[in-house]
C-alpha cells in the first residue's frame, strides 16, 4: 500500500518535473497587452505559433505583472523571458531592469517612437511593438441629428455637444458615452485631447484659464452624457447594447462593435477645439528583462515579432496597428479599416495637435494619471467649482513634475528640467 | 516529561506557518509604511491622509459596516433560531442559505450588477410590467442613495450566511434542558429566546460578529463591481495605491489603518460580550 503510493509519489513528481522543464525551453513572453481571453487566443494560435522558438504568452493586469517582474529583478534571477508592454509601463520600471537592445538594430517608421523606446537613456530599452489611438465612434441612427453644416470628419468640441444635446431632446435618453469606468481610459481623454485641444499644453497649462474651458466644456458634454458612463470601460459592449450611440474610447475596445454589426457603426476623428485637434497615440512594445533565462531566444521571438507579415497578424489578432510600414492586405476585418481611417483623418487633419504620451515620469505615472482622474470626479461627479480643483490639483501636478524631473513633451513647449505648472 | 513538551510540539508547525506567513509579512508592511526611501518618516500616511478621498472612504467604510452588520445579525438569529427548530428539510435549507458563502464576492457583485445594470434584470422586470418607459440607471453618480442600497443588499446576501453557520452550531450547543425547563414555567417563546437563548449564544456571537466585522472593513469586490470608483471605500484605496499608482508605501499605510480600525472593533465587541469568569455553558 505504501509503496504503492511511494511510487504514485515519484511518478507525480517526476511529472512535475518534465512540466516544468518543458516550461521552461518556451520563452515566457509576460505582457499586460491582449488580456481578453479571445485575443489572448489569437495571439498565441495566429501570431506566436509561427515564432522560431515556442512562447509562453501569458497576459496579465498591469499590477500583477509588475509584481511578479519586480520580485524576479530582485531576485537576480526570472523565468520571463521577454515583456510585452505599453510605453507607460516600461516607463514605470527602474533604470537597469531592461536589457540594452541597440545591436538587434530595429526601428520603427515612427522617429517619435524610437525616441520613446529609449525611455530617457542613450540606449534602446523596449522595441516598439504596435500602436493604436482613441477615436470616436457612433450608431448609424445618430447621424440624423448631426447638426447642419457639421462634417463628422471635421467635428468641433461645441459641434459634439450640440450633436448630442439633439441626440438626447430627440430620443429622450443621453445617449454620449465616455469610458469613466474604474478600467476605463479617460485620463488619456483629458491628456492627449481635451487638453490638447483647449490649452495647447498638458502639464504648463492645466490650471491656466483656458483649462478651465476646457473643463466648462466638458461639464457640457457631460450634461448629454449617458450617467452610468462612470461604470463603463469598454464602449464597444454600450454601443452594440445601444445605451449609447456616440462614443469616445481606445480603438481596441470598440473594435467588437465594428466587428459584430460593421454597417450600423461609424468610426470617426476626435472632436477640434479652440488650439487645434488634439489627438494621443498609444504605443505598446516589447523588450527583455535583465533576468530573462535565454536572451537570445527572447531576442530572436522579439524579431520575429517586428516582421511585417507578423506585424499583420498582430493587428488581425489585437486590433493594434504595425508601428513598421507594411502594405496592409485587403481582407482586414471591419475594426480595423473603420479605425484606421479615423486615425489617418485625424492625423492628417490641418488642425492637427497630436499630444504624445507622458515621458520621463518614472514610477510616477500612475499618480499622474490620477491627477487627470481626480480632477474629472472633482469637477464633474462632485460638481466642484473648477478653478478651486485646478488650484488645488496643481500642487500634486507639480510635486510630480519636481520630483521626477521630467522634462516638458509635446504640445508642451519644451523645457529646461522639470516641467513647470504655470 | 514528553506529556509536557507534546502540545507545544503540536502547535510549532502552525506558529511556524503563522510567524513566517503572517507575522513576517506584516512587519514588513509596516516597515514600508513607517519608510519612504528608506527613511523613517510618516509621509505616506500625510500622503494618504491628505487625499481628497481618504475621509471619503473611511466614512463609506464605516457607514456600509454600521449598516450591513446589525442587518445580518438579526436576520442569521432569525434564520438561525428558524433553522433550529426545524423538523423536516433542516440541512436542505441549510445549504441553500448557504450558497452564497460558495460564490467569490467578485462574482457575487457581478450578480447583483446584472440585476440593476441599465440593461439588467431589474429593468427589464420593470419594464415588462409597465412600470417604466425607458430603462433606468440604478447605479449612476446622480443616484448614490440607490448605489448604497444596491451594495448593502449584495452584501447581505452575500455575508449574512457566514454569520448563520457560526450561530447555527451555537445554537445547537444549547442544552435542551433549558429550554424544557423554561416551558414548565410558561415562558413564552420570545422569552426563551431573550433569556435563554441569546445570554448562552454569546461566545458564538461574538466570534460571528468580529469575523463579520473585520469583513466588512476589509469590503472590495462587492463595491468594485456595483460603485467602480463612485463609492471609494478604504480596501479599494488600497488596491488603487498598490497596483494602479505602484505605490507600496502609501498602500502598506492605508493597509495599517484597516488593521487598526479592525483591532479596535474586535477588542469592543469581544468586551462587550465577553463571558463572565466561572460562567460556562
Amino acid at each position: 500500500m505504501s509503496l504503492r503510493f511511494n511510487l504514485a509519489g515519484a511518478v507525480s513528481g517526476i511529472a512535475i518535473l518534465c512540466s516544468a522543464a518543458a516550461a521552461q525551453a518556451d520563452v515566457l513572453l509576460w505582457s499586460t497587452q491582449s488580456r481578453p481571453a479571445e485575443e489572448a487566443q489569437a495571439m498565441r494560435e495566429n501570431v506566436l505559433s509561427g515564432a522560431p522558438e515556442p512562447v509562453d504568452f501569458q497576459p496579465n493586469e498591469v499590477g500583477p505583472w509588475l509584481t511578479r517582474l519586480q520580485a524576479e529583478i530582485q531576485a537576480g534571477d526570472g523565468t520571463i523571458g521577454a515583456l510585452g508592454a505599453l510605453h507607460g509601463d516600461f516607463a514605470a520600471l527602474a533604470d537597469d531592469s531592461l536589457m540594452p537592445l541597440d545591436d538587434m538594430g530595429l526601428s520603427a517608421a515612427s522617429d517619435t517612437f524610437n525616441d520613446l523606446s529609449r525611455l530617457g537613456s542613450d540606449g534602446v530599452k523596449y522595441v516598439p511593438w504596435m500602436q493604436a489611438s482613441y477615436i470616436m465612434a457612433a450608431n448609424r441612427k445618430a447621424l440624423d441629428y448631426l447638426p447642419e453644416g457639421a462634417d463628422i470628419d471635421a467635428l468641433t468640441y461645441d459641434q459634439l455637444i450640440e450633436w448630442t444635446a439633439a441626440v438626447e431632446e430627440g430620443e429622450g435618453r443621453k445617449l454620449f458615452g465616455f469610458p469613466a469606468g474604474p478600467k476605463g481610459l479617460k485620463h488619456r481623454f483629458f491628456q492627449g485631447y481635451l487638453y490638447p485641444s483647449f490649452t495647447d499644453g498638458v502639464v504648463r497649462t492645466f490650471a491656466s484659464p483656458e483649462a478651465v474651458t476646457a473643463w466648462e466644456t466638458f461639464r457640457e458634454l457631460w450634461d448629454h452624457t449617458n450617467p452610468g458612463s462612470t461604470n463603463f470601460s469598454f464602449l464597444q459592449e454600450q454601443l452594440l447594447a445601444e445605451d449609447v450611440w456616440i462614443a469616445f474610447d481606445h480603438t481596441s475596445r470598440l473594435a467588437e462593435a465594428f466587428n459584430e454589426r460593421p454597417d450600423d457603426f461609424v468610426a470617426f476623428p476626435a472632436p477640434a477645439g479652440p488650439s487645434g485637434r488634439g489627438f494621443m497615440p498609444v504605443l505598446a512594445g516589447l523588450a527583455v528583462p535583465v533576468t530573462a533565462p535565454d536572451p537570445e531566444a527572447s531576442k530572436a521571438m522579439i524579431e520575429y515579432m517586428f516582421q511585417p507579415e507578423t506585424q499583420i497578424a498582430t493587428l488581425r489578432a489585437t486590433n493594434f496597428f504595425p508601428v513598421v510600414d507594411v502594405d496592409l492586405p485587403d481582407d482586414l476585418p471591419p475594426a480595423v479599416k473603420a479605425a484606421g481611417d479615423a486615425i489617418a483623418k485625424m492625423s492628417s487633419a490641418e488642425d492637427a495637435n497630436p499630444g504624445l504620451l507622458p515621458a520621463g515620469l518614472g514610477d510616477q505615472g500612475g499618480e499622474f494619471n490620477r491627477v487627470f482622474v481626480d480632477t474629472f470626479e472633482r469637477i464633474i461627479l462632485a460638481g466642484q467649482p473648477i478653478e478651486r480643483v485646478l488650484e488645488d490639483q496643481k500642487q500634486r501636478l507639480s510635486k510630480i513634475m519636481e520630483d521626477t524631473g521630467a522634462p516638458c513633451w509635446a504640445p508642451d513647449a519644451p523645457s529646461e528640467g522639470a516641467c513647470p505648472v504655470e | 516529561m514528553r506529556a509536557r513538551w507534546l502540545p507545544y510540539a503540536l502547535i510549532l508547525p502552525v506558529t511556524a506557518f503563522l510567524v513566517l506567513f503572517f507575522l513576517y509579512p506584516f512587519v514588513l508592511v509596516a516597515k514600508q509604511a513607517f519608510t519612504t526611501d528608506g527613511m523613517w518618516t510618516v509621509e505616506n500616511f500625510r500622503n494618504v491622509f491628505t487625499h481628497w478621498k481618504f475621509p471619503i472612504s473611511l466614512r463609506n467604510t464605516l457607514l456600509l459596516a454600521a449598516l450591513v452588520v446589525p442587518i445580518q445579525l438579526a436576520l442569521s438569529l432569525l434564520m438561525a433560531t428558524m433553522v433550529n427548530r426545524m423538523q423536516k428539510g433542516r440541512d436542505l435549507v441549510l445549504y441553500v442559505w448557504t450558497i452564497p458563502l460558495g460564490i467569490s464576492d467578485l462574482a457575487a457583485g457581478i450578480i447583483w450588477l446584472a440585476i440593476f445594470e441599465q440593461s439588467g434584470f431589474l429593468n427589464s422586470m420593470m419594464s415588462g410590467l409597465g412600470m417604466i418607459d425607458g430603462p433606468v440607471n440604478f447605479l449612476s453618480y446622480e443616484n448614490m442613495t440607490m448605489v448604497f442600497v444596491a451594495i448593502m443588499l449584495a452584501e447581505i446576501w452575500r455575508a449574512t450566511a457566514i454569520m448563520l453557520v457560526i450561530l447555527v452550531a451555537g445554537i445547537g450547543l444549547i442544552p435542551k434542558e433549558y429550554y424544557e425547563a423554561a416551558e414548565v414555567f410558561g415562558a413564552s417563546r420570545w422569552k426563551q429566546f431573550v433569556r435563554i437563548t441569546l445570554p448562552l449564544l454569546r461566545p458564538s456571537l461574538q466570534t460571528a460578529l468580529v469575523l463579520r466585522v473585520i469583513l466588512a472593513f476589509e469590503v472590495f469586490a462587492v463595491v468594485a463591481a456595483l460603485g467602480g470608483t463612485l463609492f471609494p471605500v478604504l480596501m479599494g484605496e488600497t488596491y488603487a495605491y498598490q497596483f494602479e499608482l505602484s505605490n507600496s508605501g502609501a498602500a502598506a499605510a492605508i493597509a495599517l489603518v484597516i488593521l487598526v480600525i479592525s483591532v479596535v472593533a474586535t477588542l469592543v465587541i469581544l468586551r462587550a460580550l465577553r463571558v463572565p469568569k466561572g460562567a460556562t455553558i
